[in-house]
Parts: C-alpha cells; sequence; structure tokens
C-alpha cells in the first residue's frame, strides 16, 4: 500500500529526511504530506474495493433473476458497497487526501495546527475501517440494511449491524478531528500576506467542509450508538411497541447524512475551481461569489435533511418547509457552475487530463443537480424516490462530480508530490472511456427509475430488462478507463517524466515550491504578494 | 389547483416532470453548449493567450443569482402543487386497508374481503390506507405516480384512479430485507359491476380455501405456486417432495407430509430447508386452516386454478 522508499527522484525532499525508514517512517509521520499520501492510498484501496463490488451489482442486475448470486449475498453488497463508497472513500478522500498534502501548502504555513491530532485522524480512520472489516466477516456476516442503516429493519437483521455500525463511529470521529485542525490551521497558519481574500478556493471549499464536519458528524455519532442501544438493549426508541418512533430515526440519520453529501462535494468544487483557471490561464470569474456560496452551501445544507423523507409520513408542512429550502439550496451551486463557465470565456484553454476531469465535472454535476431539482420538487419526487432514478442522481452527484473531481485532482497534484508526470496520450483514453462508460451506465439506471424500478432490488420485471443490460455493459467499459486511469498514473508517477516546480503554470504557493517538496515546504516564510489566479506573476509567491 | 379539477394522480403529477425536465434541459443544454463552444473558440491553439483578464461582473453575478432563484421558486411552486393533488382524497373514494408485512401484502375491504391483490373499481378513486406489521415498506404505483411509507405504529394513505381497467404493478420501494423485490403485486382495476360482483363473492371466490388462506397470510410473497424462485421454496409439488432439511444444526433428508408441513408452518426453524435463509416467521394458525392448507398443498399446490368459479379440482 506504501509507495515504496526508493523512487523518490529528489534528495532533499520529504520522501528522505526523517532518520526513521520503513513503515514507521510512514505510520508514524506526522508531516502533512506523508500522513495525506497514506490517506491518499488507504482511501484509493478501499475505493477499488468497492468499484469491485459495485461491478458484482451490476452483474447481477444484468438479467432478470438470479445472475450470480441470492438475494441475501446482493443486499449485503449493496450495503457494504454503498457504505465503504460513503464513509471510507469520498469522506475522507478529500480532506484526508488531498486537504492534507495541498492546503498547508497552498496557505505558505510548515504543516497543519495540530500534526499529532493529524496522525491520530487517519489511526481512527485505519482502526474504523479495521472493525468495519471485521464486522463483514463475524456474527452473522456482512450487513444487510443499506447504508442508511433504517430502523425497524436494522435492529431487528441478524447481520452483523452493530460491529459495522461501531467502525463507522470510530470513522466519524477521525473525520472531526480533520475538521478541528483544518479550522484551526486556516484560521491560524496563514503566511504573511494571505490575506482571506487570496485564499486559494480550494481552501475556502475545505474550510467550509470543516465546519460541516465538525458540526454535523456528532449527530452520526449519536445516532449509530442510538442503534447499538436499540439492538443491544432493546431500548426501543425506535419500536412504536415501545413508545419509539422509526421515522425519528431518519431525520437523525440525515440531520448527518445530508450535510455529509456537501463534505463530499464541496471540496470537490474547490478542486474545480483551482483547475479551471490554471488552464484557462485567466483568473477565476467570480472568486468571491465562489468563495461564498461554499460557506452558503454548507448553511443552508444543513437544513434539508428532510428532502429524503417526502414519503416517510411526515407531515405536508415540514414537507412544505424542506421542500422550498432543497430549492434555495440549489441556487449557489448554479452560480458556481456560471462562473466556472464564465472563467473560460476568451481564455487561452489546455485540454489536459486534469482539465478534461473538471470539463466533465461540470457537465456530470449540472446533471447530478438538475435531476436533483426533482427530486426535491415534492410532487415529482414521490414517483421517484427509493428507485434506481436516485441511484442514478446520487451516482452523477458523487461519482461524476466528486468522483472526476478526486481523478481530475490526482493528474493535477500527484505530480508535485512525486515529482514525476503520467504520460498524457493514455490519459486522455482513459478518461474518454470513464467518461463514456459513466453516462451509459448510469443514464440508463435514471431511464429505469423513471419507469418505475425501484432501487436495491435484487431482481426485477421483464420490462425492466434491456436497459438493466446496457447499464452492466456502461459498468465495463467504466472499468476499463478506472484500470487504464490507474495504471498509467502510478506507471507515471514511478517512472515518468521528471516535472519542475510549476508544470500547468499555476499561481497558487503550492507551485513556488519544487517538485517533490522538502519536509519543511518553504526554505523561509514566504511572504505572499498577490491573489491564488493572478497568473502574470505564477511561480512567484 | 383546485383539487376537485384534478382526475387523477398522475395528471397531477406528469405536468410538474414536464416543466422541471423542460427547464432542465433548457439549462443544461445552455450551459454544455457554452462550454463547448468556449473550449473550442478559445483553444490554445487558437487562443495563445487569453485576451481578458477579467475575473467578475457585479450585474452578471446578480442576474445569475436572480433568474435560477424565480425558476426554482416557480418549481417549488409546481411541485407543492402537484404534491397537494395527492394528498387531497376526492370525496367518495373506496377505502381499502393495505397491510405489508415481510413479504407480502394484504388488501382488505370494508365488508372483510381480503386479497393478495389490490382490486379496485376502474374510474372510481380509491383511498388505501397504509399499515405495516414489521419494518418499513413502500407502497408504489408507478403508473398513477403513487408512493407512501407504511410505516411500523403508524397509519399513512394514498390515493389514485385507475382510469382504465386493467393490471398495474405495484411494488414494495421502501427496503425490507431479503424479500424486497419478490414484494410486488398488482392493481387489478376492473369494470365497476364486474367489480362490485368479485367484492361481494363469498369469502372463498371459487377457489380452494387453502388458497386463499397461503394468500391471506402473505405466505405466497416468499412461496411460489408456480414453481418460480423466489425466497422460500416453490408449493409446486411440495407433496411427497424428498427435502434435505437442517434440525438443529443436522442435515437429514425426509419426505414431505402431514406432520412436516404442520410442524413447518407452527415452528418454521425447526426443519430449516437447507439452502434457503432461516427468515419465515411462525403463523399460528387455527387446526381447520392448517387442514385447509395441507389439503391444498397434496393437490400439488398446482397453479391449475381457472377464475371459472369452478372452485378447484382435488386430485
Ligand atoms: C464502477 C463504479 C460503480 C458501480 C458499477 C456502482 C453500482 C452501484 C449499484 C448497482 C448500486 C445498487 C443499486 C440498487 O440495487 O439499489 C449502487 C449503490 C450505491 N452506490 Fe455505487 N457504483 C459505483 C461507484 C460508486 C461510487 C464512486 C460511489 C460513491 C462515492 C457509490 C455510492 C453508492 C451508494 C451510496 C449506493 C447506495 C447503497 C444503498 O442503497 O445502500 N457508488 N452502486
Ligand atoms: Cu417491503
Amino acid at each position: 500500500m506504501n509507495p515504496s522508499d526508493n523512487l523518490h527522484p529528489a534528495s532533499g525532499s520529504f520522501w528522505n529526511d526523517t532518520g526513521k525508514s520503513g513503515i514507521s517512517s510512514w505510520i508514524f509521520s506526522t508531516d502533512h504530506k506523508r500522513i495525506g499520501l497514506l490517506y491518499f492510498w488507504s482511501v484509493l484501496s478501499f475505493f477499488l474495493v468497492a468499484v469491485v463490488l459495485g461491478l458484482l451489482l451490476r452483474i447481477e442486475l444484468m438479467a432478470p433473476g438470479r445472475t450470480i448470486m441470492g438475494p441475501e449475498t446482493y443486499n449485503a453488497l449493496f450495503t457494504v458497497h454503498g457504505a465503504v463508497m460513503v464513509f471510507l472513500f469520498i469522506i475522507p478522500g478529500f480532506p484526508g487526501a488531498f486537504g492534507n498534502l495541498v492546503m498547508p501548502i497552498q496557505i505558505g504555513a510548515r504543516d497543519v495546527s495540530f500534526p499529532r491530532l493529524n496522525l491520530f485522524s487517519w489511526w481512527l480512520y485505519m482502526i474504523g475501517a479495521a472493525v468495519i472489516i471485521i464486522a463483514l466477516f463475524t456474527g452473522g456476516g456482512p450487513p444487510d440494511t443499506g447504508w442508511t442503516f433504517y430502523v425497524p429493519f436494522s435492529a431487528r437483521t441478524g447481520t452483523n449491524v452493530s460491529v459495522a455500525v461501531f467502525g463507522v463511529f470510530i470513522v466519524g470521529f477521525s473525520s472531526i478531528v480533520t475538521g478541528v485542525n483544518f479550522v484551526t490551521t486556516i484560521h491560524r497558519l496563514r503566511a504573511p500576506g494571505m490575506s482571506w481574500d487570496r485564499l486559494p478556493l480550494f481552501v475556502w471549499s475545505l474550510y467550509a467542509t470543516a465546519w460541516v464536519q465538525i458540526l454535523a458528524t456528532p449527530i452520526l455519532g449519536i445516532t449509530l450508538v442510538l442503534i447499538i442501544a436499540e439492538r443491544v438493549l432493546g431500548v426501543g426508541l425506535f419500536d412504536p411497541m415501545k413508545g419509539g418512533d422509526p421515522v425519528m430515526y431518519q431525520h437523525l440519520f440525515w440531520i448527518y447524512s445530508h450535510p455529509a453529501v456537501y463534505i463530499m462535494i464541496l471540496p470537490a468544487m474547490g478542486v474545480i475551481s483551482e483547475i479551471i483557471p490554471v488552464f484557462s490561464r485567466k483568473p477565476v470569474f467570480g472568486y468571491k461569489m465562489i468563495a461564498f456560496s461554499s460557506i452558503a452551501i454548507a448553511a443552508a445544507g444543513s437544513l434539508v435533511w428532510g428532502h429524503h423523507m417526502f414519503t416517510s409520513g411526515i407531515s405536508d408542512r415540514a414537507i412544505l418547509i424542506f421542500s422550498f429550502l432543497t430549492f434555495v439550496v440549489a441556487i449557489p451551486s448554479a452560480i458556481k457552475v456560471f462562473n466556472w463557465v464564465s472563467t473560460l470565456y476568451r481564455g487561452s484553454i489546455s485540454l489536459e487530463a486534469p482539465m478534461l476531469y473538471a470539463l466533465s465535472f461540470i457537465l456530470l454535476f449540472s446533471i447530478g443537480g438538475l435531476t436533483g431539482l426533482i427530486l426535491g420538487a415534492a410532487a415529482t419526487d414521490i414517483h421517484v424516490h427509493d428507485t434506481h432514478f436516485v441511484v442514478g442522481h446520487f451516482h452523477y452527484v458523487i461519482f461524476g462530480g466528486s468522483g472526476f473531481a478526486l481523478f481530475g485532482a490526482m493528474h493535477y497534484w500527484l505530480p508535485k508530490f512525486y515529482g514525476r508526470k503520467y504520460a498524457e496520450k493514455p490519459a486522455l483514453i482513459a478518461w474518454a472511456l470513464l467518461f463514456v462508460g459513466f453516462n451509459i451506465t448510469y443514464f440508463s439506471m435514471m431511464v429505469l427509475g423513471m419507469k418505475g424500478m425501484p432501487r436495491r432490488y435484487y431482481d426485477y420485471l421483464p420490462e425492466f430488462a434491456p436497459l438493466n443490460l446496457v447499464s452492466t455493459m456502461g459498468s465495463w467499459i467504466l472499468a476499463v478507463g478506472l484500470v487504464l486511469m490507474l495504471v498509467n498514473l502510478i506507471r507515471g508517477l514511478r517512472s515518468g517524466e521528471p516535472v519542475g516546480n510549476n508544470p500547468w503554470g499555476g499561481a497558487t504557493l503550492e507551485w513556488t515550491i519544487p517538485s517533490p517538496p522538502p519536509t519543511e515546504n518553504f526554505s523561509e516564510e514566504p511572504v505572499v504578494t498577490h491573489g491564488p489566479y493572478d497568473f502574470s506573476k505564477a511561480g512567484k509567491p | 389547483m383546485d383539487p376537485n379539477l384534478i382526475t387523477s394522480t398522475q395528471a397531477a403529477v406528469d405536468p410538474v416532470f414536464m416543466f422541471i425536465f423542460g427547464a432542465c434541459l433548457l439549462l443544461l443544454v445552455g450551459i454544455t453548449g457554452a462550454m463547448v463552444w468556449f473550449v473550442i473558440r478559445y483553444h490554445r491553439s487558437r487562443a495563445p493567450q487569453p485576451t481578458s483578464q477579467n475575473d467578475g461582473n457585479v450585474w452578471l453575478e446578480i442576474a445569475w443569482t436572480l433568474l435560477p432563484t424565480l425558476l426554482v421558486l416557480a418549481m417549488f411552486y409546481y411541485g407543492w402543487a402537484g404534491y397537494l393533488a395527492l394528498r387531497n382524497v376526492p370525496k367518495g373514494a373506496l377505502e381499502v386497508t393495505a397491510t405489508a408485512r415481510m413479504w407480502s401484502w394484504n388488501f382488505t375491504y370494508a365488508n372483510g374481503r381480503s386479497s393478495s391483490k389490490l382490486y379496485v373499481p376502474a374510474g372510481k378513486p380509491v383511498k388505501v390506507n397504509l399499515v405495516a406489521t414489521d419494518v418499513l415498506h413502500g407502497f408504489y404505483l408507478p403508473a398513477f405516480r403513487v408512493k407512501r411509507d407504511l410505516v411500523p405504529g403508524m397509519t399513512n394513505y394514498a390515493w389514485f384512479v385507475a382510469t382504465k381497467p386493467g393490471s398495474y404493478d405495484l411494488f414494495c420501494s421502501q427496503y425490507c430485507g431479503t424479500g424486497h423485490s419478490a414484494m410486488i403485486t398488482t392493481v387489478e382495476a376492473l369494470p365497476s359491476a364486474e367489480f362490485t360482483a368479485w367484492l361481494n363473492k363469498e369469502g372463498s371466490g371459487g377457489e380452494h380455501p387453502g388458497k386463499e388462506l397461503l394468500e391471506k397470510q402473505g405466505c405466497l410473497g416468499c412461496h411460489s405456486l408456480d414453481g418460480s424462485p423466489k425466497v422460500g421454496p416453490t408449493f409446486k409439488g411440495i407433496w411427497g417432495r424428498s427435502v434435505t432439511v437442517l434440525t438443529g444444526g443436522r442435515e437429514r433428508t425426509l419426505t414431505v407430509d402431514e406432520p412436516y408441513l404442520r410442524r413447518s408452518i407452527l415452528e418454521p426453524k425447526a426443519d430449516l430447508v437447507k439452502g434457503y435463509p432461516p427468515v419465515m416467521p411462525a403463523s399460528p394458525l387455527k387446526d381447520e386452516e392448517l387442514k385447509s392448507i395441507i389439503d391444498f398443498l397434496k393437490s400439488g399446490g398446482a397453479p391449475s386454478l381457472k377464475r371459472d368459479g369452478a372452485g378447484l379440482e382435488i386430485k
């Protein structure tokens, strides 16, 4: 899992500094760059595992009836697929990997405020992940509740829900700790001259995200503890026979899990706001609006959880309010999209891999966001709620959106930390395969949902067969693209062309220091003299 | 929207779909079109240097904040109005109670008639009261754009009208475990007179009382009569079949007979058929009910049922 210790090109970089060597120089390192890479490779491993599970789900759905597994296996697989993707991949992915790698350098700092806490958060993440893995192979076997763990089913099923939920609980703490660390770092450790209006937009987005991590995650923690109490002690908080209420569980779950969607997407938007100006050689359009809309999304996004519950039996008045607020949060997202597109206008655009991922992010995220309007309107949500339309919609947002942004970030920033770069041509082919495969896979799902195919369905009526087959074939194209992308990227990082300080012509601080950076990042504290997208001064602090 | 003008739930919802999809399509085409055009026009091969360093425009920001705001408010309003139509049950609707359990549906009518399919009169609004006995389920009629969860401890409702006679899918939409995707049945919309006849037919509508019981108890949610695979073993040809069961963890093979069937119904966990999940709930039935079910199963549970009122021949 660890990048092997013999490939770092430049001496004097963070790759070969410490007295320690081997694995312990990584898993006990407090250097934000090493922790970032630890996070990156762990998160990527879980992603690949969950991708395999997703592909298996698609194979099962290739044709009606049993294809390769029975219903129990299917139910466990989509639960594990969803839970791993959400809790072990995309939530920790941005802050843990690229936040750690890039954010301190972008603000001109030596490290985060609490380096040891930072290491601790990775350890919490790994311990939580280990507990989740243990849950899969012990007791009643992998949970089969869906990643939402809805009661009363999750309180009754014989599968190993309590242990899995405990693992997620621990991972939640890792997220809180990262959030605290980042808020403090961004407030306290900015270099002289790095005023709030010179903060790169990626940092702004991490700042908004960190607040969501701090404020929302504790509620997830409480909710998960309540499930365990329900199962182990039979307290009946959610059991109507004992005065409890199953709908209350859904409120608690979504009070965290809707804002969690913004933990997944905000930093992705931050990445896009970095890549687009650099590859257009033009300052980002509407810096203030983009920065402000991150905060607005984080704030208003905490009040819309009820749109997951329009069919649950909550009151019509609640639906009125939640539907209204949902439409309100759509506005700042739209503003961002318009600003990104305007940034392109009269620029000088080069279509290298990071830019292709950023541009396809705009399209895929727009499809995800616009189909979200269907889900936010009360009348239409009723028809498509809990169908494959929702499965298509959220894959567009978190895979087409956050996932593609992460791939973009990998092409954009990893060369900085490895000092070497991937090959451009295979990268373009891989991108094309991913883009085409993605749309075939998930657009078909949205159509299936419109036709009425519910989600979490192991089997379906013959009328849904043709599109399911199409979707499954799309997932194979997607898989090939993914393999090609990773092989090309990893080969490039090991033995690709060396890159200089500033391969893309960026104007943020990470491009002023060597690739790979030295341990202390800056030989002397930088004094920032210009904004993050002032390309006339690119390469200077 | 005046609820009296609503002729059907789908008529209330479909225009909202049209409106939102239409607006979204325009926006998407606009955004993508602009993006693609800029990428081509200002590609570095054509535009070696940026021709502008413009980094913002207050009026543009105001415009693209206000216009989307108006647009989404319109979507919100239409969505809400359509939703109200789903909540306002027309006067004089027929009331039916739907009971969901893992993993079967049961529909009971005011006169005590009950069925595992939802029979309704075509052209007449139907109000369905929704109750669940175990976990969450979802009552979903795609053809009528109607969905509502069934929540233990709470009675929800939904209404719809089948404007034309026919058979429509009814799905469970809220995940409920192993048999979730098998928890499907149909709405059977009959012409009014036929429906009345069906509703008033004495107890067993000409069918074997054992089969009626299997339906009513929800057994057929997991066991098929025609040999198709479901959560549990099929009833087709069950009598006299040899089965491998796990009794207290030990495997043994036996022949299906009356004592075995009784035990399996009253104490499903006693002998578990190998290869099937231990999920069947115990059904405390009366002795004559058991007899009637076993009598039906002896016939092979064959799907030789004809809806001709002639009853079932027992061989
Ligand atoms: C090759 C990639 C992927 C494939 C083929 C895939 C496929 C699927 C399928 C078939 C389902 C289940 C549909 C159902 O029966 O309801 C599903 C559910 C889900 N997927 Fe993916 N997926 C992929 C990637 C992702 C990514 C990147 C994420 C998030 C970062 C993700 C998050 C989820 C979630 C949260 C669920 C819901 C699980 C649940 O219902 O509890 N997936 N996916
Ligand atoms: Cu159900």
